[in-house]
């Protein structure tokens, strides 16, 4: 088989299913169980360290 | 050691550029072997002065001078572009103003790149870099990595844009749209790249906070892609390596493909995702609002992303493409429009609950009708990638007024709410020097993104009418010059609202000079010093 109509073929099947499946799997885990209580500590980041870096001490694990 | 190490290089480049001027084969060449000898004699100079003093990164303190540079650079960019673009659209309307001693130099055909170029890559090629920088820094809470390599990559992308813009003036250029630069700018840029993509990364890696906040994730995206298409589509072989011209390696239809992934990839990860990192920093910060919904914006990371890069042929539709790719760019560009709703409405819902802030808050005001002009380009954007509707609109000044509507709308509005966020905190001022200036502004861009859009969907399906029109004999009705008489009033009233949009620019600039120079400053107790940097 020559390149293009294998790449054509590869494209849009095996990796048509891939990517398709991997956003399916991030949007399942988006949802997981307890994201909620988690993304609403990361929606904060903006409001934490506005003037100077976080030190050792401050950062978070 | 480094600083010797540095004089070598910058005395063989010096060296090297000497010999480029004696040998360049054109003109363009020859001004930019003598605008890089310029700039590498003076560093040479400069690090000579310099050895021996060594320049401090504390860690404990943002690097913020980089930033400051870089806020400077966008408005002086923004007025730059928006200054290039109402010349070109009053030339348009009035040919005389393509002056006869300007032939060859500053006639439409050499502006017109000039304009494109210092408006996306200048204007908002710097606003990226500044807010990446500042965003960067704050929501991982830590100092850029790199030490001064943030100030190469400010400096280095400067210097590609005074290389890009004097060569389109010189006629230095490889005719691919947004991508007109010739091949030793492009090496250049790549480079300045490569240590953007590094010094935004060491960041991100040696972050204190656990999660990368999605600004990131966006501005990651753009960073990475935008190297990725640029490299891809400027594979061209130098005729001489003692002159500007360049072949690409690409050939008929697959150099028009290529030339359109990169083209609307640079709308969706220049001009879309970068400045969707802005929109998720910035509206949060100055409504006091955490964004909307966290979980929405991971879904619209990864929609948009996966979905964008598929979409380019729709900018060949009835050309040499074939006909499944160009229908899938089509379908890809339909789908593309739920993602970008989502975003508008993740960005637009942020200020539930603070709804009253648009009533008091021009700056957000700016923010908010950013975002709904974004929503509203990415409704046309898909419409009129469907192929029934591109045979009317394609080629005709419609498509102008719909680049114009996003990138005067969102990028540019979301652009000036970041910088009057940005100049109060990175100067320590207590607040802008004017609110009032602001809310003119605001109306000013408005009435003049209005005014332009308006004019451009009149003129744009009219000329798409005018042009398919066939008498009962199947004749064409009008000839090419009978559109272009037709469209005087509109090319009029597109004129005057770019320069309503300069004029508020303009505003802009003199609200932060005064903001700068005359607004109270913030109690010291509350922030660091400035750093002497």
């Amino acid at each position: 088989m020559e390149t293009y109509s294998f790449l054509r073929e590869f494209a849009d099947s095996w990796m048509l299913l891939f990517l398709f499946v991997f956003f399916l799997a991030i949007v399942a885990w988006v949802f997981r169980p307890g994201s909620t209580k988690e993304y609403r500590d990361t929606a904060d980041i903006p409001f934490r360290h506005d003037d100077k870096p976080a030190t050792d001490k401050e950062a978070r694990p | 050691m480094v600083n010797y190490f540095k004089l070598i290089v910058l005395g063989l480049i010096t060296l090297f550029a000497m010999m480029a001027a004696n040998f360049a084969r054109d003109l363009a060449y020859m001004v930019h072997a003598w605008i890089i000898m310029a700039v590498s004699f003076g560093l040479f100079i400069w690090t000579l002065r310099g050895m021996g003093k060594t320049v401090l990164h504390p860690q404990d303190e943002y690097m913020d001078g980089v930033v400051r540079y870089g806020v400077v650079a966008t408005a002086f960019w923004g007025v730059v572009g928006f200054l290039v673009g109402v010349v070109i659209a009053f030339q348009l309307a009035f040919p005389v103003l393509n002056f006869e001693w300007a032939q060859g130099f500053a006639n439409f055909g050499r502006l017109r790149p000039l304009h494109t170029s210092a408006v996306i890559f200048a204007f908002g090629g710097n606003a990226l870099l500044a807010t990446s920088f500042y965003v960067v820094q704050r929501t991982s809470a830590a100092r850029l990595w790199g030490g001064n390599l943030a100030w190469f990559v400010f400096w280095g992308y400067q210097l590609f844009i005074v290389l890009a813009a004097t060569g389109y003036l010189l006629g230095g250029t490889q005719s691919k749209e947004y991508a007109e630069p010739e091949w030793y700018v492009d090496l250049w840029l790549t480079v300045v790249w490569v240590a953007y993509l590094a010094v935004f990364l060491g960041t991100v890696i040696k972050r204190k906070e656990p999660h990368i906040y999605v600004a990131n994730w966006f501005y990651l995206s753009f960073i990475v892609t935008v190297a990725m298409l640029h490299v891809v589509n400027n594979l061209t072989i130098p005729v001489s390596i003692w002159g500007s011209k360049s072949v690409i390696v690409w050939a008929g239809v697959q150099d028009a493909m290529v030339q359109w992934w990169y083209g609307h990839n640079a709308v969706g990860f220049f001009l879309t995702a970068g400045f969707l990192g802005m929109m998720y920093y910035f509206i949060p910060k100055q409504a006091e609002r955490p964004v909307f919904s966290y979980k929405l914006s991971i879904i619209h990371f990864w929609a948009l992303i996966f979905l964008y890069i598929w979409a380019g042929p729709h900018h060949l539709h009835y050309t040499a493409l074939p006909d499944w790719a160009s229908t899938l760019g089509m379908v890809f560009s339909i789908i593309l429009w739920m993602p970008s709703w989502g975003g508008m409405i993740n960005g637009l819902m942020t200020l539930s609950g603070a709804w009253d802030k648009l009533r008091t808050d021009p700056v957000i005001r700016m923010m908010v009708i950013s975002v709904g002009f974004y929503g509203m380009s990415t409704f046309e954007g898909p419409m009129m990638s469907i192929r029934a509707v591109n045979s009317l609109s394609h080629y005709t000044d419609w498509t102008i007024g719909h680049v114009h509507s996003g990138a005067l709308g969102w990028n540019g509005m979301i652009t000036f709410g970041a910088l009057y966020y940005l100049v109060p905190v990175l100067w320590k001022r207590e607040r802008l020097y004017s609110l009032q200036l602001v809310s003119w502004h605001f109306w000013l861009a408005t009435i003049g993104i209005v005014l332009y859009a308006a004019s451009m969907w009149v003129t744009g399906i009219m000329e798409g009418l005018m042009w398919r029109e066939v008498d009962a004999n199947g004749f064409l009705v009008n000839s090419f010059a009978d559109t272009v008489a037709a469209k005087f009033p509109m090319y009029v009233v597109r004129g005057l609202g770019g320069v309503m949009f300069l004029a508020g620019a303009l505003i802009m600039c003199y609200n932060l000079w005064m903001t700068v120079r005359k607004a109270p400053a913030k109690d010291a107790s509350l922030s660091v010093a400035v750093p002497a940097e």
